[in-house]
């Protein structure tokens, strides 16, 4: 079951395995920020396991979160509401407090 | 960074090497490197040497055939973006096509005569609030299932580096100017999901069959990267 | 405890500086397109190697290797190493038979696998 439902706001891990040798599908530029979920893709094998070659069960519930682009750049230039949608696996993400635009 | 599609490094185009310096038969070595090479270079080289006696391997093995390889070639380059802009123009003509292909993908493709196969496609409808562009920052995911092969610059590190963080001056190299006050949205490809972009219908194409609205449609468009236009 | 590891892996390069892109596109060569086809099959079909091995193995190379590679260099490359680590061939057999290979082309050039063309 998934945790999160689309709209809650959530926060992405700041913490990381040493990429390589790990294989992680959370891009850096998004760590420590917090989106909203925009929707729930459904659950997929661990990407982190299948790399080296284990099953990646169980599925794990994988979203797209919405970030901000202001939230992510502190000098973007463009729109207030340019956003970028990235996909993230459920144990990369907690909870996040706090209003739409407030981040780190 | 600068791919230098055209750099062909030494000359080992046709040249043949009647002096045997082997250079290229050595994995790769960064005291003797080929500052990105070409990916289309017909000299002998450690990983080409590597991909016959791989593919040549698994066939001794029992394990693939030269005609599954052949039938796997044929199979991708049956996908093209000419797949794309048939789906786009129908999306086009064809209000309750559009719902259906924004709300099931694979079944909606799958009427205009495309498998995308095991893709789980996200269509991303332009409007004239939000525009969006696709990327890979991680590596090359593509909707290749109905699109095909991704094209060179959508691998490189210029657009995988800089889309995210300016798209709109990397739109701007596209020669796609977005409005001020028009949302851009980035869609960055990092897990099992791929996305196809349903670029706007240009105007004064009132009328226009299918087939022509499908010949405005190109890869780009549906990339994100540019708008169509007449 | 507090991890801090504040590198990014060299693949990882969403939002860093860039140069201007280059729009050149090459048609694929016919090996090119058979690296592609044959990871294809492994994965899909014969489930020899997930897309996730793939990428690891990619993003294993050292930095200036995975700049200087062509793209699908990086993917031989990596679709190799998982075979070994399989044990689908032994790295003697893929010796062996990378000397049989090289000794098909002695003046140094595969012009089967130049630009275009079908197969």
């Amino acid at each position: 079951m998934a945790r999160f439902a689309v709209g809650d706001r959530v926060r992405v891990h700041k913490q990381f395995p040493p990429t390589p040798p790990s294989h992680i599908r959370t891009p850096y530029y998004v760590r420590g920020h917090a989106g909203v979920v925009e929707r729930i893709c459904g659950a997929f094998r661990n990407p982190e396991e299948l790399a080296f070659g284990r099953d990646g069960a169980p599925e794990i519930p994988l979203y797209r979160v919405r970030f901000r682009q202001k939230d992510l750049w502190s000098d973007y230039e463009g729109h207030e509401d340019d956003k970028i949608d990235i996909e993230i696996f459920e144990f990369w993400l907690d909870q996040a407090e706090g209003s739409e635009g407030e981040t780190a | 960074m600068s791919t230098g599609h055209d750099d062909q490094g030494h000359d080992h185009g046709h040249h043949h090497h009647h002096d045997h310096d082997h250079d290229h038969l050595h994995p790769y070595d960064p005291e003797h490197h080929h500052p990105h090479r070409a990916d289309q270079d017909d000299s002998m080289t450690y990983y080409r040497l590597m991909e016959e006696a791989v593919r040549e391997l698994m066939i001794d093995k029992g394990l693939v055939t030269a005609d599954d390889i052949r039938a796997e070639i044929e199979a991708m380059d049956a996908r093209s973006p000419a797949n794309g802009a048939l789906v786009v123009a129908r999306a086009w003509t064809d209000p309750e096509f559009k719902k259906r292909l924004i709300a099931s993908p694979k079944e909606a493709i799958a009427e205009v005569g495309h498998d995308i196969g095991p893709m789980k496609l996200i269509v991303l409808e332009n409007t004239p609030e939000v525009h969006n562009v696709v990327v890979c920052t991680l590596c090359s995911c593509y909707p290749r299932w109905i699109l095909g092969i991704p094209p060179d610059w959508y691998k490189s590190r210029s657009y995988r580096s800089r889309v995210v963080r300016e798209p709109r001056a990397v739109l701007r190299e596209f020669g796609t100017e977005i409005a001020d006050n028009r949302e851009v949205r980035v869609h960055d490809s990092t897990a099992d999901m791929r996305y196809f972009v349903l670029p706007m219908r240009p105007a004064g194409t009132d009328g226009m069959s299918e087939e022509a609205l499908a010949a405005l449609v190109h890869r780009d468009s549906m990339i994100g990267v540019t708008e169509v236009t007449v | 405890m507090e991890r801090d590891f504040t590198a990014r892996g060299h693949h990882d390069m969403g939002g860093l500086p860039a140069g201007e892109i280059n729009r050149d596109e090459h048609d694929y060569a016919l090996w090119e397109k058979r690296v592609d086809a044959l990871m294809m099959i492994c994965t899909n079909r014969l489930k020899l190697m997930t897309v996730d091995q793939l990428r690891k193995g990619i993003e294993a190379l050292p930095p200036s290797a995975y700049d200087d590679m062509t793209y699908y260099e990086r993917w031989i490359s990596s679709v190799t190493n998982t075979l070994l680590e399989r044990g689908v061939f032994t790295a003697d057999e893929l010796g062996a038979k990378m000397e049989e290979v090289r000794a098909r082309y002695p003046d140094g050039v595969m012009p089967e696998g130049s630009a275009g063309g079908g197969c």
